[in-house]
């Protein structure tokens, strides 16, 4: 599996860390609501399809990437930073080096 | 001369013999054989023993499916067992035994085992060793007691316990096509591609490229195969953008088309040359695949079908074309198809008698009784064989009349003499690598085979739209020489993208032949017909298994074990999906095949660890390892890096060892490395917000130029890891962390500032490698410091507890702070990597007057025990704040990681294994990892209240000291126990008390 990396390009899978489920949703930091933290803490889509998932260029950049994947086919169809884009990769996609 | 070598003919080079030993017996053979060859050479009928009934086993196969001729290969002390002789390639010293045999393979004691034969039926184990209900034996503990000695009568080689030396290697390739299989198609194939410029790999799992060509006797492009496979092969070493992989076996094919080899590169030689790997693992990213991986022969399933000298056609053919070697002189072949035929012929051409071809058939074309009578063979159409005769080697066969439509047998048996029979059950394509891409494989009627989907069928929405791969030859079920030029040429063309202006393809002379065998799996007879020759599976345990409710081939394969040997059912599974087909009386396609999954053939586990093994391997060295080594340390790995254990002095024992450095450093002062701590810069103008998000305690009010101790949680509320983060400036932060989790550490700051809080500004940036770090504690440290460090005072005022100065050491800057681990007045000084070694020196020199010894390891681990302080074995994953009496930490001001979900009803509920000391009431030593007692029962241990975590001899306490985590520890504070540890077989009684064992007020570090 190639991961499309926004700033390093695309890189073999083994470089990249697995962070988890993308769609979780943490409450806010002095919520008591047990249930909300539980639910972000230990449930886990396991979808069929385009999953929204969270991987880190460990072995690169070491930026954390929001990436839809399809479980069934391994097809990645979008590759984006999680704080957005950088200044670097937004140039060098602008210069087709990505 | 050898009994069995031919005069002439093969490709094997007679003016070089090679000696070899088997079973301890010295043999010859000459190059370019393998240990199948030059055994048959030698005579040997009797290669191993079966696995269940250890019956006599010859060779069947000639290549890479071999089920029964498996060895084990020694070198030196190492042992790689299960070896195929058909792949082992001889040479000078090659040192193989059989296996499954006691005392000797000619004479076995648990051959008896064949005359329990009717008891030894599929699920004889699951059902016979159930056990009684009650009782000492009940129901899986009989198993238990009778596994082990099933386990030693019924098995494969025995693996070693050497250490393997050898070293293997991976490499990453990249290629526009790479062609699997260098048979004529794959030949083709690879030129093709490449004169369209692309970049190709050429793997090819034998030693030589060619494929069939190299045995077939067929005349291609005027020239007999070989020399025309090796002239193809000759012109693509040629070519700059072609790469040749012989002895590679691809043996996975992935997601977006990586595909995974194994090279055997020294496999084949006495010694490996220079800087050679033994195996290399490669990863092969290819823009699209030709698979030309050719087919595999199918045996016949009737009573004796494994006697030695049973082989199949296409093995026997090979050996005499390739190899030069008769595997008989009165040969008989029994098949279902034309190709046994030209067997027939190869093998009267090599020399030896044909005695019959007894096939199936009720009727035969007229080009197989032309080969049969130039083969000077009796031919048996409408007959089988029902029987093989013969001890270690076949000495005849008995066949019947046969009607292929009910399967009936009719008439008096025959006997006829034979020292070989052949057999042909039709071909199976080798679609493995397919199914591991996702392909679906269709049954055709005709060639009685599963064939992969023609690539004009896959259909734009498949499963696997990434996988790009093209058929070619055998595979796809062209059985033809001439198919597989063709269609070879046109997938390398097709692969490289390119269209080609047709050209004259090379002109094949060949045999005449139908590639559609009769459907004809099975002759039903009396007697052991074996299906899955490696796990002993037979026919009557298939129907068996249908009898007794196993109607899914996946279930069928878990209760007999067919086809789950290491040869993973090559030859065998559509024979026994057509005997389950016939019992369920369904279609095949009905009962379906099982997918293929990686790897292709047995894959060194090395190869797959490569360079995270042996001398590859990485490792970290701090600034001050050399200096360890020459002042006498003993190392040992924590992770990647080397650390003191101790600094032994002649003589000593570890404990003595390491009790001393401990007593030294109470005592005046001691030095330990602590390089390895991680060390993280947190930065920015948010910088304290985040460490008090991070961080169970405040960090926002901490001064400039002050040190804390922190601890983190996990988002589940559960302890994380611990360390002092110091505040170098106002938005200037080092923190550092336990050695094992600094990595750990760093993807989680990296996480929650990426992913959960993108908003605040702070910067991390791992800077473990950059400082290096020296912890100097005892009495006598503050004079030591004072001895050496310039331009900053280290006295109470300027330097006080958690507090941090800049000075110089020795010219070097340096960075001191004064904290403790060890429980004594205490300092960490950190430099520069590159100046550590000499930093460290300064310091050794500076305390020589006041009594300073290194400590390592063992010793820090006693400083700290004694203190109660806890590391990555109480911070286990398990634990929390409270647990390891931390809650002083847990800041009520402010939310941080954790804060929510450590408060949950789990971890704060009563009877949670809390941190405890304890302390040897029988003044022997506590081992790690033994359990806590209420109550002793040697006998039979039982109510676990909780284990130890770290133990020590304490020179401060004179005792045997240790921490653990116990069961409502802090409340049996005072109370005695047991530890319990039956497997090292250490009983005794502690006391139950505070882990702060020593100096609990901290008067010393505070001084």
């Amino acid at each position: 599996m190639l991961i499309t990396c926004p700033y390093c390009g695309p890189r073999d899978v083994i470089e990249f860390t697995y962070q988890g489920d993308g769609n979780r949703e943490r409450p806010q930091p002095a919520s008591q609501d047990l249930d909300a933290w539980n639910a972000y803490v230990y449930d886990r889509l396991n979808l069929a399809g385009d999953h929204n998932e969270i991987w880190q260029h460990s072995g690169g950049c070491r930026a954390h990437l929001r990436v839809v994947r399809n479980t069934l086919t391994h097809e990645i169809s979008s590759v984006a930073f999680t704080r957005g884009d950088h200044k670097v990769a937004a140039r060098h996609k602008a210069e087709g080096k990505i | 001369m050898s009994p069995r070598r031919t005069d002439a003919g093969g490709r094997i080079d007679r003016l070089r013999t090679i000696r070899f030993t088997f079973d301890g017996a010295p043999c010859t053979g000459h190059a370019g054989d393998t240990l199948a060859s030059a055994l048959l050479a030698n005579g040997v009928t009797l290669f191993g023993r079966s696995f269940k009934y250890h019956r006599p086993r010859g060779v069947l196969t000639s290549g890479v499916e071999e089920p029964n001729a498996l060895v084990t290969v020694l070198r030196g002390e190492v042992r790689e067992p299960n070896i195929a002789a058909t792949m082992v390639e001889i040479y000078d010293g090659l040192t193989a035994v059989s296996q499954n045999r006691f005392p000797s393979l000619a004479w076995d004691v648990s051959a008896a085992n064949q005359l329990g034969g009717k008891l030894l039926s599929a699920g004889f184990y699951y059902k016979t060793f159930m056990g009684p209900a009650i009782g000492p034996l009940k129901s899986t503990r009989f198993w238990m007691l009778c596994e082990h000695f099933i386990r030693r009568a019924a098995g494969l080689g025995r693996a070693g316990i050497a250490a393997d030396t050898a070293r293997y290697e991976r490499m990453n390739a990249f290629c526009d096509v790479l062609v699997v299989g260098s048979g004529p198609a794959g030949l083709m194939a690879a030129r093709a591609a490449a004169d369209q410029g692309a970049r190709v790999i050429l793997s090819e799992l034998e030693p030589h490229l060619g494929g069939s060509a190299n045995w077939s006797g067929e005349t291609i492009d005027g020239m007999p195969g070989a020399d025309w496979a090796a002239r193809a092969a000759g012109q693509l070493e040629g070519y700059d953008n072609v790469r040749l992989l012989p002895r590679t076996t691809v043996w996975g094919y992935y997601d977006g088309n990586v595909l995974a080899a194994l090279e055997r590169v020294t496999d084949h030689k006495e010694k490996p040359g220079k800087g050679e790997p033994r195996h290399r693992y490669w990863t092969i990213r290819a823009k699209s695949v030709v698979l030309a991986t050719g087919s595999l022969e199918r045996p016949l399933v009737f009573p004796g079908n494994d006697r030695p000298g049973v082989m199949l056609a296409h093995a026997a053919e090979r050996y005499a074309n390739e190899y030069g070697v008769l595997p008989g002189h009165r040969i008989a072949l029994f098949t279902n198809n034309d190709s046994a035929y030209r067997s027939a012929l190869a093998l009267k051409k090599a020399g030896a008698a044909i005695v019959a071809i007894v096939d199936v058939r009720p009727e035969l074309s007229s080009e197989m009784r032309e080969l049969g009578d130039e083969a000077e063979a009796k031919i048996l159409f409408g007959h089988a064989v029902v029987a093989t005769e013969g001890g270690k080697a076949l000495s005849g066969i008995k066949v019947q009349r046969f009607d292929m439509v009910n399967g009936a047998l009719a008439g008096e048996a025959r006997s006829i003499q034979a020292d070989c029979l052949l057999m042909s059950g039709g071909w199976s394509p080798t679609i493995h690598l397919a199914s591991q891409a996702g392909a679906k494989a269709e049954w055709n009627a005709a060639r009685q085979a599963f064939l992969p989907p023609k690539p004009t069928q896959q259909s734009p929405t498949q499963r696997w739209p990434t996988q790009r791969w093209i058929g070619a030859g055998a595979f796809t079920g062209s059985f033809s020489t001439a198919e597989a030029i063709a269609e070879g040429r046109a997938a390398g063309l097709s692969a490289a993208g390119g269209t080609g202006t047709p050209a004259a393809l090379p002109v094949v002379e060949a045999a005449p032949g139908d590639p559609d065998p009769a459907p004809v799996f099975e002759i039903r007879a009396d007697g052991k017909s074996f299906v899955d020759f490696q796990h002993d599976v037979t026919a009557e345990d298939v129907r068996l298994a249908h009898r007794e409710g196993f109607v899914s081939v996946e279930h069928l394969k878990r209760y007999t074990t067919l086809g789950m040997a290491t040869d993973q059912g090559k030859s065998s599974n559509i024979p026994g999906l057509a005997i389950m087909a016939e019992a369920l009386g369904k279609p095949i396609p009905e009962v379906g095949t099982t997918r293929f999954r990686p790897p292709f053939s047995a894959v060194s586990i090395g190869s797959l660890a490569a360079e995270r093994f042996g001398d590859l391997r990485p490792e970290r060295l701090t600034p001050m390892h050399d200096w360890h080594v020459a002042n006498g340390a003993t190392m040992y790995s924590a992770g990647l890096w080397y650390r003191p254990m101790i600094y032994g002095h002649p003589g000593e024992t570890i404990e003595q060892a390491y009790v001393r450095e401990a007593r030294a450093t109470r005592e005046s002062a001691g030095i330990v490395d602590v390089s390895t701590l991680g060390k993280i810069a947190v930065q920015g103008p948010d910088a304290a917000e985040f460490l008090d998000r991070v961080y169970t305690n405040m960090f926002s009010t901490l001064a400039v130029g002050k040190a804390r101790y922190g601890l983190m949680l996990r988002e589940d509320g559960l302890a994380f890891d611990d360390g002092t983060t110091w505040r170098l400036g106002e938005q200037d932060f080092l923190m550092t962390t336990t050695t094992a989790n600094a990595g750990k550490v760093m993807q989680h700051l990296e996480y929650f500032l990426d992913v959960i809080w993108p908003e605040l500004k702070v910067h991390v940036t791992s800077v473990t490698d950059e400082w290096a770090g020296a912890a100097i504690g005892g009495p006598k440290a503050r004079a030591i410091l004072a001895a050496c460090v310039t331009g900053t005072a280290v006295d109470n005022a300027t330097l006080p507890f958690m507090g941090i100065v800049h000075g110089k050491i020795s010219g070097v800057p340096v960075m001191i702070c004064r904290l403790s681990f060890s429980g004594e007045m205490a300092f960490e000084v950190y430099s520069g990597a590159g100046y550590a070694a000499h930093v460290w020196e300064a310091l050794i020199e500076a305390g020589k007057p006041f009594g300073l010894v290194t400590y390592g390891l063992e010793a820090l681990g006693t400083l700290r025990i004694e203190k109660g302080h806890v590391t990555g074995a109480e911070i286990d994953g398990r634990t929390t704040a409270r647990d390891l009496h931390l809650d002083w930490m847990l800041s009520r001001k402010k939310p941080f990681i954790g804060s929510a979900m450590m408060d949950r009803e789990g971890p704060i509920a009563p009877g949670r294994l809390e941190l405890v000391g304890l302390v040897s009431l029988d003044n022997q030593p506590l081992n790690g990892g033994a359990h806590i007692v209420e109550a002793l029962d040697e006998a039979n241990p039982h109510d676990s209240i909780g284990h130890i975590t770290a133990c020590c001899y304490s020179p401060a306490l004179g005792r045997y000291i240790a921490l653990a985590l116990v069961k409502d520890g802090k409340a049996r504070r005072g109370t005695r126990a047991h530890i319990s540890d039956p497997l090292r077989n250490r009983f005794g009684p502690v006391e139950i008390v505070s882990n702060h064992f020593f100096d609990p007020d901290g008067s010393r570090m505070h001084g």
